[in-house]
């Protein structure tokens, strides 16, 4: 590798695209050249960086299970200038992706284990990613509980497979919305990600904890899992720093001794724990 | 390899800078414009001053330019073509008249671009370089390199350095292979080492700190009004980023013409507002003095626990050319005396 130019992106071509909510789409994306879909393979947890040329790049997961190889999927919210070009872009046009990069879930140190996946809002694409890995390996875990919040019922991404999850006996899967944010037929919980999960958690027992959200979510989650008896080491969660190279060079991402691109962005609370509340 | 000494005159310098640019190699030297030397291409011998303690700006343009084009690209209807920007040629370049510090500054630097990602495009800049460094016969207030483990006649980083002597003829220590090179390119003029010992012809830099004991004094200073206090006055212009021969932070920006266009590579810095703020508005570092705090914590902390090696080599020129006055040896001199959280 050592003599290839890092910064070069691969071409996919958007082979479809989903709206899963307002300003919020799903990309599936294909390599322009047979030889690189062969070639690539990542683990769930990793991201990369997504390029409209003449636009620029910006950062998310690859929100796809490495299960699935035929394609990579990313989803994204329309926010800024790189994610308002991407959000212009229609079926067959070709966008640059460089990646994978950064660490994973530890998956394969779950086996035998319950999992509980806490997502919020924009977050469960990167969580997508490591939901469908371990359902696509079933009979690896135990029980294996979703908790999902929006602001809104139209804000909820994957709806489809947030129906095909209620839906199947091994997944036990609680929705929710924030206060206001209900529709009058809209059966989930009504309420803020962390009360919710306080009502509605499995035991700690024998389970690890994923957690993936807005800082502010996340800062709320920590505690009620600690206190649900969760151990530090058990829970872990993706931190979203702003981010350009991806791999360790740029220094946006630095916090304390890590770059949240090389070392992350996969950390334990634990891990957390030891570094400067910069994130 | 073993450093050989070797003696050169006073007018045989002149002929091997001919020698040099004769060759078609990029000569870059330190020039004078108004009351600043400057680090800058040169044609003639006669345009590069002595006048300097080190240049305003340092020399890493050379291998970290502050914008780099990464590729180009091409889009039509039916598909995107890039062309590699690392299969340019890079050309020869020498720098001539670096001072030690800068020299040095080459280490951390390639560090940063090397490691589990290699940079390929730094990488063939920089082996193209050729460092032909001065010892420094003078100082000033602002110098600090003996206490960031170089000094006035540190030769780490060089290929050759020349150290003036008394009657005006330089010693030349040869450092590396490359420099053997350069040697033997032009044997006529290099004669048999001096008797004079290099030590007095160096300038004296007190030593302000010690380095490793700032290192193990961060460890326990995240949280500490020192980074408040020493940064009030920050105006986040970045100036300290851009002369510093270390800092490495940048920012991939895309350039667009119609259909064509470019991705490059251009400095950034940590003290800038929006370094690290998110699309959503959040920014986890949002003061300046989290940001001072980053700077040195990352320069003499994080750097140096991973690598060995810090990210500041002491050439002082983020303090002379910060228009609030903040003086990073104000800031580290003053660690000194903090007691660490417990």
């Amino acid at each position: 590798m050592s003599n290839q130019n890092i910064y070069i992106p691969y071409l996919m071509r958007i082979e479809k695209i989903t709206l899963e909510a307002p300003g919020v789409k799903t990309f599936r994306l294909k390599f322009e050249n047979e030889q690189d879909a062969e070639t690539f393979s990542f683990k769930a947890g990793q991201f990369g960086e997504y390029s409209i040329m003449g636009v620029g790049e910006s950062t998310f997961c690859i929100a796809s299970s490495p299960t699935r190889k035929e394609y990579i999927e990313c989803t994204f919210r329309q926010a800024g200038k790189v994610t308002s070009a991407l959000a212009l872009a229609e079926e067959g046009d070709i966008v640059g992706f460089r990646g994978p990069y950064g660490n994973i879930f530890p998956i394969d140190e779950w086996k035998g284990k319950n999992l509980l996946f806490i997502a919020g809002g924009i977050a469960l694409p990167p969580m997508r990613c490591v939901i469908w890995n371990a359902l696509d390996l079933r009979e690896n875990f135990k029980d294996i509980t979703i908790v999902y919040g929006a602001k809104s019922v139209e804000d909820l991404v994957y709806k489809d497979e947030l129906a095909e999850w209620r839906s199947r006996p091994d997944v036990k899967l609680v929705t929710t919305v924030d206060p206001g944010g209900e529709t009058p037929d809209w059966k989930g919980e009504v309420g803020f990600v962390p009360t919710i999960l306080e009502k509605t958690a499995p035991s700690a027992e024998n389970t690890i904890a994923i957690v993936c959200g807005p800082p502010i979510m996340i800062k709320f989650t920590f505690p009620v899992l600690e206190k649900l008896g969760f151990m530090e080491e058990n829970i872990f969660t993706t931190l979203e720093n702003r981010m350009k190279c991806g791999f360790g060079k740029c220094g946006r991402c630095n916090v304390g001794e890590v770059y949240v691109c090389k070392d992350g962005p996969v950390f334990s609370y634990q891990q957390l724990k030891l570094l400067p509340a910069e994130y | 390899m073993q450093t050989e000494n070797y003696l050169i005159r006073k007018s045989s310098l002149e002929k091997l800078f001919g020698n040099l640019i004769g060759n078609g190699k990029i000569v870059y030297a330190p020039k004078a414009k108004g009351n600043l030397a400057l680090f800058d291409k040169v044609q003639a011998f006669g345009e590069i001053t002595e006048d300097y303690i080190v240049t305003a700006n340092s020399a890493k343009s050379v291998t970290f330019p502050r914008t780099e084009k990464l590729f180009s690209y091409h889009k039509s209807k039916e598909s995107t073509e890039i062309t590699d920007a690392a299969n340019n040629t890079f050309p020869d370049v020498i720098l001539w008249g670096t001072r030690p510090c800068d020299a040095a500054a080459f280490i951390p630097l390639t560090e940063t671009f090397n490691g589990d990602f290699q940079d390929i495009i730094y990488n063939k800049r920089r082996e193209k370089v050729l460092i032909l460094s001065f010892s420094c016969k003078r100082s000033d207030e602002y110098c600090f390199c003996t206490s960031v483990n170089s000094g006035p006649g540190n030769t780490a980083g060089s290929d050759v350095q020349f150290t003036k002597l008394s009657d005006g003829d330089y010693l030349a220590e040869v450092i590396t292979e490359k420099g053997q090179l350069l040697v033997k390119e032009n044997c006529n003029l290099f004669e048999a080492k001096p008797e004079e010992d290099k030590e007095p012809n160096l300038a004296i830099v007190a030593t302000r700190f010690n380095q490793e004991e700032i290192q193990a004094k961060l460890q326990n200073l995240f949280e500490n009004p020192v980074w408040d206090d020493k940064s009030r006055a920050c105006l986040g212009c970045g100036s300290c980023s851009y002369v510093c021969p270390v800092c490495s932070c940048f920012d991939i920006q895309d350039e667009a013409h119609g259909n064509k266009g470019t991705r490059l590579r251009c400095w950034d810095s940590c003290g800038y507002g929006l370094f690290t703020m998110h699309t959503s508005g959040h920014n986890p570092r949002n003061t300046q003095g989290g940001r001072w705090r980053q700077r040195i914590l990352h320069k003499f902390l994080y750097m140096p626990n991973k690598s060995k090696v810090a990210g500041c080599v002491g050439c002082g020129r983020c303090s002379r050319s910060c228009p609030a006055d903040i003086n990073i040896l104000d800031t580290l001199t003053s660690l000194q005396e903090e007691k660490p959280n417990e």
